[in-house]
């Protein structure tokens, strides 16, 4: 059994589990953010963050999720390395083809999920010291805004729009990221499935139609916010 | 029709190997790749110069000699043809056609567009059979076997070995292929009893072997002349996972 | 008077090989280990063979010239396998399956042989299902058949169109579970060069290694040949374009002697050749005929598209000439009537030279899917080649070389001349007779490979096991191998102006021309001349160029080409001895008056083994007297 992580197929194993763990916690964190549009005084919104701020079964499951997304940082750069290391060059050194046509054989993102992961690892920094940061450790003088809520509850909403109405480039880096997790998914969703050995010739079309609406909703959901708050902005 | 041909000449393993331009005068469309390739060594033999080795034996397109990369495509641009199937109406008159061997780590070049798939033999060693000796078969017809699994283990059955599946993937993985004899025995009851133990082996020789680890981009499925499904390779990962827990939990196998 | 000995056993036909098994000696586990047996080709034959004498305990040496055993030309057989199951309750039996063949072959083949090969058959199915063989299932999970030319039963098993890939497949992972055990080594891309004869036995071969150009020399107790047929005679053929008699020529100048060369069969439906570029015809299965409709138009040179020819217009001639099998007569006489057409004008296409086969009729009864499930992967094939739809368009189809009866003459324990050497598979002349029925050939590889050399084979090396181990650095292998090395070097030393695929085409064109589907006085004679002349200009003019230490095709086929000069002149030889008509021998001079094969059983009812007395010498006459004891010997009418 010991064998098992070592072989390639355990390790999509595990690195299809910890992907779609983490499509769980895209759930989660997109459902929060839409009320980002749907109230525009930050009300329901602030809530829900503060309630994920305390919530305890949150708090157990953050730490699990910082697991899962190593993991799948570790293996995803593993098996990558493995793939271009040991097996993608030509023994003689020469490039592998001089001429190689994989458009004709492949989409993109299957053959870049690397660079899109990695794409969206940089975003999750920026990302992460924007707010995550911000709200758990070093605090910003916006979250203190008064926010009509019962004491205690930080004015998140106000954090948020905050940034992008003041750095408006920001946003284009919200989109950015937004179509790398989206293109990701694309090929993640159904791979994962694959991985895992749950398809066949019936299901593999419908697992690959679920990977382009989750891919949609996630990239759609995720760009719209910052572009919404900037066109809020801009309207009124 | 008049071409122009790249062609990576290599002497032996240990050369390093280099492209070589010739220019062919007078392919025909009627030719199919091969011929065109006999003609070509028709014009070096001529010119006194060493002809190209390409491996070729029935030219029907059923003994997987046959393996070269045309165009940057396995097997060239039609779709579930092999190169001895191809037929030189795919190209056009001045066309220039870069021909290359298979390349991945576990396929080295024997010389010129020959490699050597000694790698598959090993991984078909390693548990491609079911494990029974002759005469000790019991009467054909006490197994009833599912119409539509019966068809199904012949698609998988179908893969001649090729090896275009490693060519086209960017991990120079042998998933497809592996997968096709797994799913064979996979879905038929002689082969089940010893299904995980088989997937197990054969997927840890091929791991071992070289080749890289599938990231189910699925250009082997679009390359293979024999279109094997990747829904193979999703039964060879189900066969795996469900040895490796049998392994995990029962005392015995 | 001969010296054969067809060693077939006493008794009545059903009990003979019962009773020989019985009889023969056996060789105890411990010491099959000390024995070495070399199996050369790994088709059907070789590869079932070997992975069943792994399986006993012997050491196995296994030798194919391409890169896999899998590889071997019995992966391109497309129809099916025989095998008497009566699983249709249609009366068959091992008997019927028997006389079926023997007739089929035109009573031209031993009958002890060939009751045999029934007789196995349905363990082969057995065999093969148990190694995970996926043949073609009814909706109630069991097995199916279908039929084949010459017969009324229904006793084909088949996968799809792909029958000789999956049996060998089958074949070829029990191989390699052998290999993986140790019990069988491999030698791939080894061309087998020549036979070591030492102390009158076969004790060992040299091989060229095809990669490094190295001469290798092995030795061993007992050499198998399974080498496979000699089609490639006429340069186009069903066969792959590496086959060849060579490995079969090598074993006859060793004193094999050579039955029944002229015996050669063209295959009804293959792809009609369509321009001057082509290296290898395709064979389009006999099954197809289950279906499929041949005809040609009732008008000489009609050139209308096959749509635009009204039913009462074209003239199914099988059907009409033999209404009892119809489109399912044997191959020979299928072979003949398309030929007879075309040559009188009748012919369609652009060449004049290929008939319809028809499937609107049956996509009508059956639908299209149907037909796709039996056939698609064919139809897929015809569609690649010809760029045609054969479900809109009917197929066009011409005769072509396929399959030779004729090889090395074995007695019955598929023992060839030479004591030691085993010949099984297409490689020997045994089963078939003057002519083979669709889907035989598989069965007789898989028989002899599974069940008939394991045993037979024992019975020889029991006494052998006293003798003395043959090391390689023996004279008869230094002999052996500076025959090959100067053979080599006298190709290589020509230097002239043509290739040897040139010097292959023209042979080919000169036996299709002279040795063919019909055969003269005339035109062997005439055959022979042209065959000797082309031989002179061969050592003349060759050009090999590239070097001998390293991969070098064009001289492998040089090679081939050599020995396919001498086989040629066997064959027309043998076809000239034989002045009657058999099966696919038809000498024009012994018809029927409505053109069918008239045979001689007073003068020609044996086998014509042939020995080698040197190059270019006029071989040695041997004649296997055949006596049929339970069939009554008959004129073969398919009407
Ligand atoms: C297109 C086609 C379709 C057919 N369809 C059917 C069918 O439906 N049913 C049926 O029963 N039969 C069919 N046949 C006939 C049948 O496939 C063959 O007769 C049979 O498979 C021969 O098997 P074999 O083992 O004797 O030889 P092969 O399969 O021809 O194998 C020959 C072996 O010998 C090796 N070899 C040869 N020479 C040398 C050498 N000098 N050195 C080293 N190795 C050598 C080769 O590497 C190869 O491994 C078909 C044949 C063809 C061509
Ligand atoms: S799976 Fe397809 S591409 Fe791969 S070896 Fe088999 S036939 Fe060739
Ligand atoms: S030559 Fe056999 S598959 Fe191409």
């Amino acid at each position: 059994m010991s064998n098992f992580f070592v072989s390639s197929i355990g390790k999509k194993f595990v690195l299809s589990l910890t992907g779609l763990f983490l499509i769980l916690f895209l759930v989660v964190h997109l459902s929060v953010n839409v009320l980002i549009v749907f109230d525009s005084t930050g009300k329901l919104f602030n809530q829900a963050a503060h309630f994920m701020d305390t919530n305890p079964l949150i708090g157990i499951i953050e730490p699990v999720l910082a697991i899962g997304l190593v993991l799948h940082l570790v293996l995803a750069t593993i098996i990558t390395a493995q793939n271009q290391l040991l097996r993608d060059v030509n023994y003689t050194g020469n490039k592998r083809y001089q001429k190689s046509n994989t458009r004709e054989n492949s989409s993109w993102a299957s053959r870049n999920m690397y660079v899109l992961g990695t794409v969206i690892l940089v975003f999750l920094v920026i990302h992460m010291i924007n707010f995550f940061w911000k709200i758990k450790v070093t605090g910003d003088p916006l979250l203190n805004e008064a926010t009509g809520l019962e004491p205690g509850v930080k004015n998140a909403y106000a954090l948020v729009t905050g940034l992008f109405v003041q750095w408006k480039w920001s946003v284009l880096i919200y989109v950015i990221g937004a179509i790398a997790l989206g293109l990701h998914l694309y090929h993640g969703v159904w791979s994962a499935f694959q991985s895992l050995g749950w398809s066949n010739r019936k299901w593999r079309s419908i697992l690959s139609i679920i990977g382009i609406i989750v891919s949609l909703i996630f990239a759609g959901g995720f760009a719209f916010i910052p572009v919404f708050v900037l066109i809020q902005d801009m309207v009124c | 029709m008049k071409l122009t041909l790249k062609v990576w000449r290599q002497h032996s393993p240990k050369d390093k190997g280099r492209f070589e331009e010739y220019i062919l005068q007078n392919a025909s469309s009627d030719m199919t790749f091969l011929e065109m390739l006999d003609a070509l060594n028709e014009q070096l033999i001529s010119q006194d110069k060493d002809p190209v080795a390409f491996e070729h034996d029935c030219r029907e397109g059923i003994c997987g000699c046959c393996a070269m990369m045309i165009n940057g495509r396995p097997h060239g641009p039609n779709a579930e043809t092999t190169t001895c199937q191809l037929n030189m109406k795919a190209f056009k008159d001045n066309d220039t056609i870069v021909i290359e061997p298979w390349r991945a780590r576990s396929f080295p070049v024997i010389k010129d567009l020959v490699v050597d798939r000694q790698a598959f033999e090993k991984i078909m060693e390693a548990g491609g059979f079911v494990h029974m000796d002759t005469g000790s078969a019991p009467e054909a017809n006490t197994l009833a076997v599912p119409k539509g699994k019966a068809d199904e283990a012949i698609e998988a059955a179908s893969c001649i070995g090729c090896g275009a599946c490693v060519a086209a993937c960017k991990n120079a993985s042998a998933m497809l292929f592996v997968a096709a004899k797994v799913s064979q025995y996979a879905l038929l009851p002689q082969g089940k009893p010893e299904g995980g133990k088989r997937a197990w082996n054969m997927v840890a020789k091929m791991d071992e072997l070289g080749f890289g680890s599938c990231t189910n981009t699925g250009a082997c499925e679009v390359e293979c002349p024999k279109g094997i499904s990747l829904a193979h390779i999703a039964r060879l990962n189900r066969e795996f996972i469900k040895g490796g827990f049998i392994t995990l939990v029962a005392e015995e196998e | 008077m001969t010296i054969l000995n067809s060693k077939i056993p006493q008794g009545s036909l059903s009990q003979k090989w019962t009773n020989h098994k019985n009889a023969m000696k056996l060789v105890s586990p411990a010491n099959k280990k000390k024995l070495d047996i070399i199996m050369v080709g790994t088709g059907v034959a070789g590869a079932s063979a070997a992975a069943s004498l792994g399986e006993l305990g012997y050491n196995v040496k296994v030798f194919c010239y391409q890169d896999s055993p899998r590889r071997a030309h019995s992966v391109a057989a497309q129809g099916g396998i025989n095998a008497a199951k009566n699983y249709r309750n249609d009366n068959d039996s091992n008997y019927r399956l028997f006389h079926d063949m023997i007739k089929g072959g035109d009573f031209r083949a031993r009958e002890a042989n060939v009751y045999r090969a029934a007789e196995v058959s349905n363990a082969i199915i057995d065999q093969l299902v148990a190694q995970g063989v996926p043949f073609a299932r009814e909706y109630g999970g069991h097995l199916t058949t279908r039929s084949f030319g010459g017969v009324q039963v229904s006793r084909t098993f088949y996968a799809s169109g792909i029958t000789g890939q999956q049996v060998l497949l089958g074949s070829y992972a029990a191989l390699k579970r052998q290999a993986a055990k140790g019990s069988v080594e491999m030698y791939e891309r080894r061309q087998m060069l020549e036979i070591v004869v030492k102390d009158g036995k076969a004790r060992g071969i040299v091989c060229r290694n095809l990669v490094t150009g190295q001469m290798e020399r092995y030795s061993a107790n007992a050499v198998v040949l399974a080498t496979g047929g000699y089609g490639t005679i006429f340069f186009l053929s069903t066969l792959a374009v590496n086959s060849s008699g060579a490995a079969a020529y090598a074993a006859y100048k060793k004193g094999a002697f050579f039955a029944n060369p002229s015996f050669i069969q063209i295959h009804p439906s293959c792809i009609p050749q369509m321009n001057e570029y082509q290296s290898k015809l395709t064979l389009m299965s006999e099954s197809l005929r289950n279906d499929g409709r041949v005809w040609v138009p009732k008008d000489k040179g009609d050139k209308r598209s096959p749509d635009q020819i009204p039913e009462e217009e074209r003239d199914y001639y099988l059907e009409r000439r033999y209404p009892a099998f119809g489109n399912l007569v044997p191959r020979d006489i299928a072979s003949r009537a398309a030929k007879e057409r075309c040559d009188a004008g009748y012919g369609v296409g652009e060449t004049g030279f290929a008939v319809y086969l028809d499937f609107s009729d049956a996509i009508k009864a059956q639908g299209e899917k149907m037909i796709k499930n039996k056939y698609g992967n064919l139809f897929d094939l015809y569609g690649k080649i010809t760029g045609e739809d054969p479900y809109k368009v009917p197929m066009k189809i011409y005769p072509a070389g396929h399959y030779t009866m004729g090889g090395l003459w074995v007695d019955y324990n598929l023992m060839t001349t030479i004591p030691g050497l085993f010949a099984i598979g297409e490689a020997n002349f045994s089963d078939h007779g003057a002519n083979r029925l669709g889907a035989s050939s598989l069965m007789q590889g898989c028989g002899d490979g599974y069940f008939i050399l394991p045993y037979t084979i024992g019975n020889y090396l029991a006494d052998e096991i006293k003798t003395k181990k043959l090391t390689t650095d023996d004279q008869a292998f230094d002999i052996a191998e500076k025959e090959a090395k100067e053979r080599i070097q006298r190709l290589m030393n020509i230097k002239g102006n043509t290739s040897a695929l040139a010097f292959h085409r023209a042979l080919g064109k000169i036996m299709w021309d002279h040795a063919g589907m019909t055969r003269s006085e005339e035109g062997i004679k005439e055959g022979l001349k042209k065959v000797d002349d082309l031989e002179d200009r061969f050592y003349k003019d060759l050009k090999i160029t590239g070097t001998t230490d390293s991969m070098n095709q064009p001289m492998e086929r040089a090679l081939r080409v050599a020995a396919n000069f001498e086989i040629s002149r066997l064959m027309l030889r043998d076809a000239m001895n034989r002045k009657e008509s058999c099966g696919a021998h038809f000498r024009e001079e012994h018809q029927t008056e409505e053109g069918e094969t008239l045979r001689n059983d007073r003068d020609y009812s044996y086998v014509a083994a042939w020995e080698y007395l040197g190059e270019r010498k006029e071989p040695k006459l041997h004649k296997e007297e055949l006596k049929f004891e339970a069939v009554e010997v008959s004129q073969r009418s398919y009407k």
